[in-house]
């Protein structure tokens, strides 16, 4: 463990929100108060114990936190080389890891004494998890919603609606995930007094990479511990998959320092990495520019245009990625790939299968990436993977390409 | 004397607020926008803001990014945005020209570029609306080394103890968002911008002019009256959103240029 403070890769950002040269605050002029208030009143809220407490109680009472580390034995068995363990935070409640997170700006909200809560979303996790903290507290909550996405991840719009949220899709630009940080920021500017906008990913202007970060380190830090009693020792590999990137930060932030870890992150590759731009691979497939508040890696074309991001996960659906990845990948300390829509569904079945947990498209990714590895790694490497969401919402989507009818049955 | 300073000094001896006018650079096409924009000086048009289009514009309103998505689709670029500028000058060397719009195509660009050419292209200003006093080390500082006004906004939720940095690195003008909310929006009244607008020059020299939610004659000479000038952007971009010949535009800008110039 790096305990020189300066030889740390856990002490980003800086005091302008930068991880080298990403991350910053590019935000309108009218945002730039609010964002220096929600920077000083994190602050408060992070060194408080009783804010720490209050969120300990949530999430172990009302999320089902800790959420198990389990020894996939058939799958590791089946695949023949690593040991491979999966963090089951598709077990908390609503189902993904989001909530994590939208329990602590939610506290962090009341705290500031917002009465309105807005949230940006694109398959509808997020959407989903900022509705029921909401409803849990009484809050008012409006989230947006490419308009797109409200057709595709229609149960979830059904379930925000139960919660009580009001759900507006978006028709701005090309009516997508973007398109609706566009509009949920429109919103914020508009309603600035009252209003707290709840990121759902560890992107945006200074502090909600680090704040969004702080917040989905539990699963980190919970593996860790996890790890050590199971095995006595540090995972060799932690993986997780990668859209925006916040279970992946969650997971590899407190194992940053360790340097007998690798650390894998799986971006989505839609229909592959090359010139047509069919993915979201910002990463691997993009270049450094500065969108929704923060430099980082993005898919743009020549002009410094934005590109829609393709993927059959419409959670990794974002032309754009966490500043704190970008730099992560720059310095070489994490490791990024790319897997295929085809690739992350076949490791979506081999999980049915051989585990008997649906997983998420997303994380579907991140296994598609251990399929791959495993088999060549010794028996007694240890891979930790993050099982950030489970697959209900995605059985529609998966029944199309597997030609299955879901109404019929057929 | 930069043509901005230049421009505010004259006016100001002539006893009149400016008007200014803002269009997407590209819209609906280039030749159209170039025939618009070569004819707001003689519309009566003090100093000309053309927006440099963006895929994700998240503080203007409708009006403004289908605008963006008009140029874009029509094939423009930052290349072509300062040809504009380029050719725009070749017949008027007196009218400032400020680009307005957001920070990555620039970026994209390479600020060191970006300023060469913008300078040469005879930009007097730039707007970018996503980078604030905190990242003045980016194209703030650097634009202002290669003789480019950079013109600040200053909003209402700008606080008397923010005041001094948003102003610090602020030149040619300011523009005062009168409203919390994106272009095109509600309209202000000019009894809530006149103290506002006081309060800023309690913090600068510099011309302060008001712009957001200013849609007719009556507003912009109510608006101008309580600052230095006026701007007058989506109401304009929405003439040509609809269709409307170069003519009808600049016929509209007249009016408009006439409201301010009476406040």
């Amino acid at each position: 463990m790096a305990s020189d403070l300066f030889n740390s890769f856990m002490n980003g950002p800086d005091e302008r929100g930068r991880f080298g040269q990403f991350g910053g605050r590019f935000v309108s002029e009218t945002l730039m108060p609010l964002i220096l208030e929600l920077e000083a009143e994190y602050e408060k809220a992070r060194t408080d114990p009783s804010f720490r407490a209050e969120m300990d109680h949530l999430w172990k009472h009302y999320v089902g936190r800790p959420s198990p580390l389990y020894f996939a034995e058939r799958l590791s068995e089946h695949l023949g080389g690593a040991k491979i363990y999966l963090k089951r935070d598709e077990l908390n409640h609503t189902g993904a890891h989001k909530i994590n997170n939208v329990l602590g700006q939610i506290l962090l909200a009341r705290r500031m004494g917002k009465s309105r809560i807005i949230a940006e979303t694109g398959a509808g996790q997020h959407g989903v998890a900022t509705a029921t903290v909401c409803a849990r507290f009484g809050l008012k909550c409006v989230i947006y919603m490419g308009a797109h996405d409200v057709e595709r991840q229609s149960p979830n719009v059904f379930r925000m609606r139960l919660l009580g949220a009001e759900v507006i899709p978006v028709t701005s630009g090309r009516g997508t995930l973007k398109d609706a940080m566009n509009d949920a920021l429109r919103d914020w500017v508009t309603n600035v007094r009252d209003t707290f906008y709840c990121i759902g990913t560890v992107a945006g202007p200074h502090p909600y990479p680090a704040m969004v970060r702080d917040f989905q380190s539990i699963i980190g830090k919970e593996a860790k511990a996890q790890m050590l009693e199971a095995e006595g020792r540090l995972p060799d590999t932690v993986i997780a998959a990668i859209g925006g990137g916040s279970n992946a930060m969650g997971l590899f932030h407190p194992f940053l320092d360790d340097e007998s870890v690798r650390i894998i992150g799986v971006e989505a590759g839609g229909k592959g990495v090359d010139e047509k731009m069919q993915h979201c691979a910002s990463l691997t497939g993009g270049r450094p520019g500065v969108l929704h508040g923060n430099r980082t890696y993005l898919l743009q074309d020549d002009d410094g245009q934005i590109l829609e991001g393709f993927s059959i996960s419409a959670g990794l659906d974002y032309p754009g990625i966490g500043p704190e990845h970008a730099w992560l990948h720059e310095t070489g300390r994490a490791e990024y790939v790319a897997i295929t829509d085809s690739e992350a569904l076949e490791a979506f079945q081999l999980c049915c299968e051989k585990e008997g947990i649906i997983p998420a498209l997303e994380p579907s990714h991140a296994l598609a990436h251990v399929m791959k590895i495993a088999p060549d790694l010794p028996k007694d490497h240890l891979i930790c993977m993050n099982m950030c969401g489970r697959g209900d919402k995605d059985i529609f989507t998966v029944a199309r390409h597997l030609d299955f009818d879901i109404d019929t049955g057929a | 004397m930069t043509r901005i300073a230049s421009r505010f000094a004259a006016l100001k001896a002539e006893g009149k607020k400016a008007f200014v006018a803002y269009v997407m650079a590209g819209d609906p096409d280039y030749d159209t926008s170039m025939e618009i924009v070569r004819g707001l000086p003689e519309a009566g048009v003090d100093l000309i803001e053309l927006g440099i289009p963006f895929t994700d514009p998240m503080a203007d309103g409708p009006t403004i990014q289908l605008a963006g998505q008009r140029a874009l689709e029509a094939g423009q670029t930052l290349e072509k945005t300062l040809q504009m500028a380029r050719e725009f000058r070749a017949g008027d060397d007196e009218t400032p020209i400020v680009l307005m719009g957001y920070y990555n195509p620039i970026f994209n660009r390479g600020v060191e570029r970006f300023l060469a050419e913008a300078r040469e292209a005879g930009v007097d200003g730039l707007i970018v609306v996503d980078l604030p006093p905190e990242e003045d080390e980016e194209l703030c500082l650097p634009a202002q080394a290669a003789g480019i006004d950079f013109i600040r906004l200053a909003t209402p939720t700008t606080d008397d103890a923010r005041l001094p940095k948003v102003m610090q690195n602020t030149s040619g003008f300011v523009y005062y968002v009168s409203i919390t909310g994106i272009t095109g929006a509600a309209a202000a009244q000019s009894a809530d911008v006149a103290p506002e607008v006081a309060r800023i020059k309690a913090h600068t020299e510099l011309p302060v002019v008001v712009g957001f939610g200013i849609r007719t004659a009556q507003a912009a000479q109510e608006i101008a009256s309580v600052a230095d000038g006026a701007v007058v952007g989506s109401a304009i971009v929405s003439l040509i959103g609809e269709g409307r010949r170069p003519a009808e535009v600049l016929a509209f800008v007249r009016e408009l240029a006439a409201g301010a110039h009476r406040g």
